[in-house]
């Protein structure tokens, strides 16, 4: 056994081989959410009726506003359990640097519940009969979109995980944040729906998207340190 | 495991000035000044709810003091954290030991997290040390309490850490258990590290000269 100075790259992998082998054993973590999404998504053409025209006109809205509540439902986990079993202190203590054990634990985070919303979302869209011109539009948003939603939502969890009860502030302080994502993606799509160019608003996401992954890990890793204080 | 002796004569290996810890508006200790050599076991006592477990966390830089500083080698350990952190083991009342996984890669994690580079042997035998042969491949959902302490509890053997602070570090451990670390912290002091830690227990393998004595016992006027 020797003692090395770990390379940020070890660091972040090992971190996320850890996360996701937990994840994997423990499913309900990846579950949970994308059945969550499935109900709410088949439940809107049962409630509203089978018009193909007036579910075509609020898919893209349905489909986002799934993927970020179902995003919400599953960010508690993101450092709840750490907290409680005293992993966090331990990786908070680690001489590695604590933004690439944060940003490990959100990419873990987005795999776990962002990219199986992703591939199952353009199934869900053909229920919800989604304009054939929008479903590229529909998975590049998604594909830029949900890591913002796992970053952004991220830095509240971080901020109420030493809190008893922070579900509610959690959705308080996270849901603002979550809009401009919501407003970009759903006018990309319907703007695709109509054959216009939708570049735009894909460069505001993406633009929220790198934005967001390089400053909310060190915002991450700051709340947390006052959390645990 | 190297230690570098020269620089532990001259600076304490960790110091604290004017320690003030409040805590729910209740003062738990008021300018508390601390130093702590290369070679010292300090025992931090007092009756429950006096704050050891807040002074712990303060001197690991958990928790921040209401007023006062910690220092490491000289250096207050905001500024050095790296450095604080290379020469730091805390283990907290939690074992930080993940159900999911089994002991095996829960210690495994934390030894690479903290820079060591390890194979399975290596750690069949550091759980070995720590009586937990059998159980490498067992959940640890499925151990008992006592067996999570031992699993974090190993990352000692296997420490090049200076300064270990330890809160209640034999809860849950048996009588043999208890034995084997003290021994463990005999050869980690004798090797020019210092020994932080809390416990109800007397440590019977000292000489009562040789433990420090932080006692926290703040009397409200």
């Amino acid at each position: 056994m020797s003692i090395a100075n770990l390379s940020y790259r070890a660091v972040f992998s090992l971190v996320l081989k850890r996360d996701l082998t937990i994840a994997m054993r423990h499913k309900d973590d990846i579950i949970n959410p994308l059945l969550f999404f499935v109900i709410v998504i088949t439940l809107f053409p049962l409630g509203i009726g089978p018009e193909a025209q007036t579910l075509s006109r609020i898919a893209p809205g349905i489909i986002w506003v799934a993927a970020l509540l179902s995003t919400l439902l599953s960010l508690d986990r993101l450092f709840k359990s750490d907290h409680d079993d005293g992993s966090l202190e331990q990786m908070l203590l680690s001489p590695q640097p604590v933004f690439i054990l944060v940003l490990a634990k959100i990419v873990a985070h987005w795999l776990i519940t962002g990219l199986p919303l992703i591939l199952i979302a353009p199934l869900l869209a053909v229920l919800l009969h989604l304009n054939e011109q929008s479903y590229g539009a529909l998975m590049l948003t998604l594909l830029l979109g949900t890591p913002v939603l796992s970053l952004l939502g991220a830095i509240g969890v971080a901020l109420t995980v030493g809190i008893k009860k922070g579900g509610v502030l959690l959705s308080l302080l996270v849901l603002p944040l979550y809009i401009p994502v919501l407003i970009f993606a759903t006018s990309a799509i319907d703007t695709a729906a109509l054959g216009l160019p939708y570049s735009g608003q894909l460069a505001i996401i993406a633009a929220l998207f790198f934005g967001s992954l390089t400053l909310a890990p060190f915002a991450v890793g700051a709340a947390l340190k006052v959390s645990t204080n | 495991m190297p230690v570098n002796q020269s620089t532990s004569q001259s600076t304490p290996l960790i110091s604290a000035t004017s320690l003030t810890c409040i805590r729910e508006d209740r003062l738990l200790f008021d300018q508390l000044n601390i130093e702590i050599n290369a070679g010292d076991i300090v025992q931090v006592e007092g009756p429950n709810g006096s704050g050891k477990t807040s002074l712990l966390r303060i001197l690991a830089g958990l928790s921040q003091p209401f007023e006062g500083e910690v220092f490491f080698s000289g250096q207050s350990i905001n500024q050095s954290q790296e450095e604080f952190h290379q020469n730091l083991l805390y283990l907290g009342h939690l074992p930080g030991v993940k159900g999911e996984m089994n002991a095996q890669e829960n210690l495994s994690f934390n030894l690479a997290l903290h820079g060591f580079v390890n194979d399975s042997t290596d750690i069949t035998k550091t759980l070995a040390k720590v009586n937990l042969t059998g159980f490498e491949d067992s959940l640890a959902s499925h151990l008992s309490a006592g067996q999570h302490r031992r699993i974090s509890l190993a990352r000692l053997y296997k420490s090049n850490a200076r300064i270990w602070i330890l809160d209640e570090p034999f809860t849950a451990i048996d009588k043999q258990g208890v034995h084997g670390l003290e021994q463990l912290f005999k050869a980690h002091i004798n090797q020019g590290g210092c020994v932080i830690l809390t416990t109800h227990q007397d440590l019977l393998t000292f000489e009562p000269s040789q433990i420090k004595k932080i006692t926290l016992d703040y009397v409200f006027e």
